[in-house]
């Protein structure tokens, strides 16, 4: 049999392919032939089959069958076989297949041989691919060799045992012993992997790391020696001794220091030492300072060391060299938070660091300077941020996009800067702003009340230019539904007024809604932004062609909208106003913006409009129109109340009643009230009745007055206008019980005559405690178009000492201001 | 600790893997792929330092190699470069001014020399003095066991 083809005559006839089958076929000749000689038990070139297959593995193919061939190199007496053999199981064999188990005997043997070197393979071997099973077996023979004093098996052996730790934790203890006097060594090898493995051992033991404080100042000797003893040619690096063992030590150090007064103090010296001499022109002594920098802040150290670890990477960010940037824009975003003021000596290096053409670089200033955006700097910051934005790769827009919302939103020197800002981030990285941020500028721009003018033009202008946003067009589309009467007034103030007319502005969002860049969220905002304008704008009959032609629509959420608003136009004309009445304030939840607080009062109309975007605030509609029906003409227009959920239908009855009882012809029981949500969140009341939202702009002024006074029971009204709608009073009842016993049962209710319409929203409660100790609070919504006085009959009923009570009063004494 | 090590051509051929954790082959093989791709794709001007899963990649790249390793979080990355460095550095004086082709064609050498210098993903011996004797000691063994035994003399063995 010929011998096998050598090693290195394979490679080269493998390097002669000159396509992928070629290869292929050549590979598959050979593995045959290795196959063969397997076979054959053949001892002499079994080392270099081996190794062929091992090149043949490197280049991706199969070699699973040569693993017991491994094994067999393993147990052979040449020492050839022997490296080939444990190299071979280094490459191929691995924990999960038991065949590598019975490479443990071999390796006991090899521990114990007499050639070091064999000793140093089986250990080596151990070291990288030992399993658990293994690592148990051969740990007391890693233990020995770790307290010999040949120092080359020394060294092995501690990082070895490293391993054995890794893999099976509760055997540290028994290496413990062995450490005693690993650090008294000269030899350099074994002082770096003794220091790698009390490092591994303190890190994964609180006790051990107690235990090993004491060798504090040992490592701090150490450190000194090789800082300021003279050129060692052996050891030196650039000028450096030993800089691998400098940064191990430094690394132990830290853990030794952390939280430990004691051995923070006892390191100080020597790391000052370290930050001021080391020679920074080459990347090793970068290397160095790097990690005495991540040392000084995380151990206790002193204030000046924690600012000259700061200087370092400042200057580091001024190197050349973009990886020192890198790993000091890492260091710096780990300490921002600890050491905020120190980084903010810097920032100006940090955003330049923005405009750096790496990408990692880029990303970590972006982050550094977010965290370091504060009251102080945030127009200069903006600038710079802004300017990024419209610059950076598209990965990085809407990160930066949310991180500039929420800067501006903590630290806005002014809302018209807001507003820019917003505006700024919209028109330039719109189609990356989060979804969520919709909602957020939405409600953002209703608080800025004196802002509306000038956010609605520059909003319109923006339109005209792009529409392709879609962020940016739904809160476009919303403002101008909200304030589109400002716009056409030509009110602005901030900027030169622009001159736009109703038309303009209908041709505008009628745009939005055919054009191939909305999306259906869009169309629908653009579809309720026109349907708002027609209370705001005079040409309604172009709105209602609008309206009605979408009620054909294929998009169902358009029909659906279209529809409804249409019959807004048809049947329920004369709700139409207050319904798209300009919003409120919104208060700002947790959770979610806007859309809490309206969706407590819109689900009584069946309205299926978006959570996104918040319906006008509606009444119920069906209960008062039948009565009006029933009635027929009166004077008087009925309430349309939301009761409590627990008692609609005696809510009717007693409706019939006060009816009857102001002379009017009686009629059928009306429908029940309307079903309210069974889950009033208690933001309603809270928002409308006890804190009212609509208060700032015309509140002041209006005295509140006495009702009702009797038997103890006191109604006060007090009243704020709804803003803006001046032609809405909005009126809360307040009832009080000065008797000893409690009213139960309480119910208010109210009727307006009919050229007001009124709304009575549920009350706080229907118990009136005793003595005054509380109060029954209900909101009164009253529409006063016509601006006539305003007059209203009130029936109260309540339980009280066990009797029921009864009564109707006249409220005459409106103050002129709440109806005028 | 050093997870893994790769080095691989310009073209992504593979020259030499060192694993220091537990993978099964496929997963090696997806992870590599992986690698290669990345590391090839950036810029020359870009840093050598990337993010990749949960660990740190330090590259450089000597001549038609790139040197790959892969570090925990809490590993020094401007060390790892040296690291990447004294390796290039030993191999240089064993090989005589090394180029991919004595590495290609040598590869157990290689690994020979990485075993000696690295172990279980930690430098073992700082000195460039040592690891380049002990090498030597060990061909010379292997060299003189040939002799002994009365086979084949050392060149003609593998």
């Amino acid at each position: 049999m010929p011998a096998p083809i050598r090693l290195r005559e394979l490679i080269r006839t493998i390097r002669t392919a000159r396509t992928q089958a070629e290869e292929r076929e050549m590979i598959q000749k050979e593995c045959a032939a290795i196959r063969s000689s397997f076979r054959e038990e053949d001892n002499t070139y079994r080392c270099r089959n081996v190794a062929k297959l091992l090149y043949m593995h490197m280049l991706g193919y199969p070699a699973h069958f040569g693993q017991l061939e491994c094994l067999k190199l393993i147990a052979s007496q040449k020492f050839t076989d022997k490296r080939i053999g444990y190299l071979g199981a280094m490459l191929l064999l691995d924990e999960r297949q038991d065949v590598h188990l019975l490479m443990t005997n071999c390796i006991k043997n090899d521990l114990n041989h007499s050639t070091q070197y064999v000793q140093g393979l089986a250990l080596c071997t151990l070291g990288c691919m030992g399993s658990s099973e293994m690592c148990r077996d051969l740990a007391g023979e890693v233990e020995k060799l770790l307290k010999t004093s040949n120092s080359y098996l020394r060294k092995k052996a501690a990082l070895c045992a490293v391993h054995v730790i890794r893999k099976v934790p509760e055997l540290m203890e028994m290496f413990l012993p062995a450490t005693k006097n690993l650090l008294s060594e000269k030899n350099h090898g074994v002082l770096h992997t003794s220091v790698v493995l009390l490092t591994e051992m303190c890190e994964r033991s609180p006790d051990m790391l107690s235990h090993f404080r004491k060798l504090v100042p040992q490592l701090v000797r150490i450190l000194k020696n090789l800082i300021m003893s003279g050129y060692s040619p052996e050891h030196d690096v650039s000028g450096i001794s030993d800089p691998f063992l400098q940064v191990r030590i430094l690394r132990l150090l830290r853990i030794l220091g952390k939280n430990d007064d004691d051995s923070s103090e006892a390191m100080n010296d020597i790391l000052a030492q370290v930050a001021t001499n080391t020679e920074t022109s080459k990347n090793v002594g970068n290397a160095i300072l790097y990690e005495t920098v991540l040392t000084i802040m995380d151990i206790k150290s002193e204030s000046g060391l924690r600012v000259l670890a700061i200087n370092i990477l400042g200057r580091f960010l001024l190197n050349n060299d973009k990886n020192i940037r890198y790993v000091a824009l890492t260091s710096l975003l780990k300490t921002v938070q600890t050491d905020h003021n120190a980084v903010q000596r810097h920032r100006s290096t940090i955003v330049d660091c923005l405009k750096d053409l790496d990408v990692s670089i880029k990303r970590r200033a972006m982050e550094l300077s977010f965290a370091l955006v504060n009251g102080n700097n945030i127009r200069g910051m903006m600038k710079e941020l802004l300017y990024f934005l419209d610059s950076c790769d598209p990965d990085f827009k809407a990160d930066c996009a949310s991180g500039v919302f929420l800067a501006a939103e903590k630290y806005a020197p002014s809302k018209r800067w807001h507003i820019d800002t917003i505006m700024r981030v919209l028109t330039t990285a719109g189609s990356y702003v989060r979804d969520d941020s919709v909602p957020n500028l939405i409600q953002l721009i209703t608080n800025s009340v004196e802002m509306h003018a000038y956010t609605v033009q520059r909003l319109y202008k923006a339109l005209l230019d792009d529409i392709s946003q879609q962020p940016l067009v739904q809160v476009a589309s919303w403002c101008i539904g909200e304030y589109g009467d400002l716009l056409v007034s030509g009110q602005c103030e901030e900027e030169e007024p622009i001159q736009v007319t109703e038309d303009e502005v209908l041709d505008v969002l009628e745009g939005l809604l055919v054009s191939n860049l909305s999306t259906p969220v869009t169309r629908g905002y653009s579809l309720t932004a026109i349907m708002k304008l027609s209370t705001r704008f005079s040409s309604v009959n172009r709105i209602k062609k609008v309206v009605s032609i979408y009620g054909s629509s294929i998009d169902v959420e358009l029909q659906q909208r279209a529809v409804e608003y249409n019959a807004l136009f048809k049947k329920y004309d004369h709700m139409r106003p207050a319904l798209l009445e300009r919003m409120p304030i919104m208060e700002k939840s947790a959770s979610n913006g806007p859309t809490e607080i309206v969706q407590t009062n819109g689900e009584a109309e069946p309205s299926a409009v978006e959570s996104k975007h918040p319906p006008p605030v509606t009444q119920p509609t069906n209960q008062a129109n039948d009565l009006l029906d029933l009635l027929g003409g009166n004077d008087v227009v009925p309430v349309i109340q939301t009761t409590m959920p627990t008692k609609p239908a005696s809510a009717g009855g007693e409706l019939l009643d006060l009816l009857g009882d102001l002379s009017l012809s009686g009629g059928p029981a009306p429908a029940p009230a309307p079903s309210v949500p069974a889950s009033q969140p208690p933001f309603l009341l809270d928002g409308l009745s006890s804190q009212p939202l609509f208060n700032d702009i015309a509140a002041a002024g209006i005295p509140p007055m006495t009702a009702y006074s009797k038997n103890g029971l006191k109604i006060d009204f007090t009243f704020e206008r709804a803003n803006p709608n001046p032609n809405i009073a909005v009126i809360t009842i307040h009832a009080t019980n000065s008797t000893e016993a409690e009213m139960t049962d309480f119910v208010f209710q109210a009727a307006v005559p009919k050229t007001f319409q009124l709304q009575l929203l549920s009350p706080s409660s229907n118990v009136v405690p005793a003595l005054n100790q509380g109060t029954v609070t209900q909101v009164i919504r009253v529409l006063n178009q016509q601006k006539q006085q305003l007059r209203m009959r009130i029936k109260l009923t309540y339980t009280h000492k066990g009797s029921a009570v009864q009564d109707l009063a006249e409220v005459n004494n409106f103050p002129p201001q709440s109806w005028q | 600790m050093m997870q893994f090590m790769l080095l691989f051509s310009r073209q992504g051929k593979l020259r030499l893997q060192k694993w220091y954790v537990p993978l099964s082959d496929k997963e090696k093989k997806k992870i590599t792929r992986e690698l290669v791709q990345t590391v090839l794709a950036r810029k020359p001007k870009m840093c050598s330092f990337l993010e990749w899963r949960d660990l740190k990649v330090v590259y450089k790249r000597y001549a038609s190699l790139y040197f790959c390793c892969a570090i925990e979080d809490q590993d020094n990355e401007l060390i790892t470069l040296e690291i990447i460095h004294r390796y290039v550095e030993l191999l240089d004086k064993y090989f005589g001014s090394v180029c991919e082709l004595d590495i290609i064609f040598n590869f157990e050498k290689a690994y020979f020399i990485l075993d000696e210098f690295l172990l279980g993903g930690e430098a073992q011996e700082t000195s460039k003095k040592n690891v380049l004797k002990a090498i030597e000691q060990a061909d010379l063994l292997q060299e003189s066991q040939s002799e002994d035994w009365g086979s084949l003399p050392n060149e003609e063995i593998l």
